[in-house]
């Protein structure tokens, strides 16, 4: 594909990249640029420049605050709640996930209709009315505030949509090569184990991305079904202050989410390696 | 290859199959059971109870502050929601936010997805920058638009006067009306989602065998008839689940607004007067009633769209 394509599209196509990420990189820059501010430099216009976005006086207050300060026994256990829980919960649901939609795009069982229907139903109805009979129910089998606590609603709140993008990735993959293994003898399990799920990699590596940024996002669940050995950082940053009572911790929080970024832009780097080869790869061509 | 002809409705194969259910058969039948059950029973398990529990009380006068009070009142919430002024206003609210934010993302996504596909430099790096908006936490997202576009705080207005040559107001409140407040509260949900479609869109478009466009080129088909009639007919299932969940999602926006006006200036949407109703009025029932509403709002919008695209994920492809 690469070799076919002329000099001059892949410098028009190049070109097109600026647009797209300065308009991703703006915002962004913005929250690092807010996080460099001090309490004072926020609303003042003459402590910044650059049309009041980059501070004059750039400070690492707010870092020092949130890795050594107040709210340094806050932040990092979140950080780590979050990075644990999220990424058990991704990887449960892919593999669970998977499975199903294999089975939903590639063999004949009745209830397929209400497996898809299921999960759209479970995964549209409002977190906020799910909530309080949820927090009853963990408080009694003693599950509030504990890690299993907070990815089991994760896998709620990912299978679903990790079901559907998977059936509808795995319907479009094509089949000739699985059915050729099953001519030459191969099971269903050896033909998917074998076969399919090279093929299947780059559509799984996709969903596993979209269901940890679902759960890394979720600040409901985190909120109600934890309080301190479980929460994550969506919900401790709520309990954010600023330096003192009565200034909002505006800089520590865009600080927070700088730091916070740093392991899910590796992450993402690490993943995308796995969606680039494996989309890259011609294997089902002729 | 004929990815297209694969998934043509097969209208004899069910009569075929009854008549004999051979081991083969049986087998993939509990093989099938066998894989897709742990996902539908962990489902299950998490949300059964609590969404019952919510219809249930969705049929009482109930206010947590007085439980002994509580009284069925059949579907009177329901009556009640549905004929307020108020609630038709978060209605529409929530549909314009999600039109304009669905139409806008759908062609940003698919340009974006178009150009990380075929892109040579700088590949990784454009892959990378995308995502890095989904991976902001809404709340966090929220907050720096709101300070980006407030007067004091801000720098748009600041920009803005910089490249109209001085001819916007510097003093310009985006927060002082109804469509300028829902200007920025689409601008930061646009920002924030438009990676899910495009990462979603370029999965379809890398799955399309590109024999199949490059055969059309030399039967002498434009880029827009390529697009047209090769590349979106073969991605459709991807940009159903794309289209399907991003507007699911979106008629459920919560945290933004809530950030930005705190549903001032007719900026209340769907999700937020339940959560009024639930957490700050403490109208268990009424809430309940308002998110079942919400609920069925949401599965009539998949069910279109799901017939819509006529796409059907439960046929097995591949197969005679």
């Amino acid at each position: 594909m690469d070799s076919t394509m002329s000099t001059k599209s892949k410098w028009w196509l190049s070109g097109a990249s600026i647009p797209i990420m300065v308009w991703t990189l703006v915002p962004i820059v913005w929250i690092f640029a807010t996080s460099l501010k001090s309490d004072a430099a926020l609303g003042d216009q003459s402590k910044n420049t650059f049309g009041n976005f980059w501070p004059k006086s750039p400070t690492w207050a707010n870092y020092k605050l949130i890795f050594n300060g107040g709210a340094k026994d806050l932040f990092l256990p979140a950080l780590w709640h979050s990075i644990v829980i999220c990424l058990s919960a991704t990887i449960i649901s892919v593999v669970l996930a998977t499975f199903c939609a294999y089975a939903i795009s590639r063999l004949d069982f009745p209830g397929k209709k209400l497996i898809l229907t299921t999960a759209l139903a479970v995964s549209f109805f409002p977190v906020i009315a799910m909530v309080t009979p949820l927090f009853n129910l963990w408080r009694q089998i003693g599950l509030f505030d504990t890690i299993p606590g907070l990815i089991i609603p994760y896998l709620a709140l990912t299978l679903p949509l990790s079901i559907w993008i998977l059936s509808a990735f795995f319907q479009q993959i094509p089949w000739e090569m699985e059915q050729a293994a099953q001519v030459d003898g191969a099971t269903s399990w050896q033909a998917f184990r074998k076969v399919v799920a090279p093929l299947a990699a780059p559509g799984v590596f996709t969903t596993a991305i979209i269901a940890f940024f679902t759960a890394w996002n979720d600040f409901v669940f985190s909120l109600n079904l934890t309080s301190s050995n479980a929460r994550t950082v969506p919900a401790a940053l709520a309990f954010f202050t600023g330096a003192s009572q009565f200034t909002q911790p505006t800089g520590a929080i865009c600080a927070a989410a700088v730091v916070v970024t740093i392991p899910v832009v590796i992450l993402v780097l690490l993943f995308q390696r796995r969606i680039v080869s494996g989309l890259t790869s011609g294997a089902v061509k002729g | 290859m004929t990815i297209a002809a694969d998934r043509a409705p097969k209208t004899d194969k069910p009569v075929t199959r009854k008549r004999t259910i051979t081991d083969r058969a049986r087998g993939e039948r509990s093989l099938g059971w066998r894989l897709a059950g742990p996902a539908f029973v962990v489902m299950l398990f998490v949300t059964l109870y609590p969404i019952l529990y919510a219809i249930y009380l969705s049929l009482f006068n109930y206010r947590l502050t007085d439980p002994s009070g509580r009284k069925f009142v059949f579907l009177q919430n329901y009556g009640v929601a549905l004929t307020d002024s108020l609630f038709w206003q978060c209605f529409v609210t929530t549909f314009i936010i999600v039109i304009v934010t669905l139409a806008v993302e759908l062609v940003l996504g698919m340009a974006i997805a178009l150009v990380m596909n075929r892109i040579v430099m700088p590949r990784r790096t454009l892959r990378t920058v995308v995502l890095i908006p989904y991976s902001i936490i809404t709340v966090v997202s929220a907050f720096s638009w709101l300070y980006a576009a407030r007067v004091d705080t801000g720098f748009f207005n600041h920009w803005l006067h910089f490249l109209t040559f001085g001819g916007f107001n510097l003093d310009y409140n985006w927060f002082g009306g109804r469509w300028s407040s829902l200007t920025i509260i689409c601008l930061s949900e646009i920002w924030k989602t438009t990676p899910f479609m495009s990462l979603l869109l370029l999965a379809g478009l890398a799955q399309i065998d590109s024999s199949m466009e490059e055969a059309a080129q030399v039967d002498g088909a434009t880029w827009w008839q390529r697009f047209y009639k090769v590349v979106i007919p073969n991605m459709k299932a991807a940009l159903m689940v794309a289209v399907l969940f991003r507007t699911l999602d979106a008629i459920r926006i919560y945290d933004n607004p809530y950030v930005m006006t705190a549903g001032a200036n007719k900026t209340l949407t769907l999700s937020m007067l339940v959560a009024n109703e639930t957490i700050n009025r403490v109208e268990i029932g009424m809430g309940s009633a308002l998110a079942v509403i919400l609920f069925v709002i949401v599965l009539i919008v998949a069910f279109i769209f799901v017939r819509g695209f006529k796409v059907d994920l439960t046929t097995t492809g591949g197969r005679n």
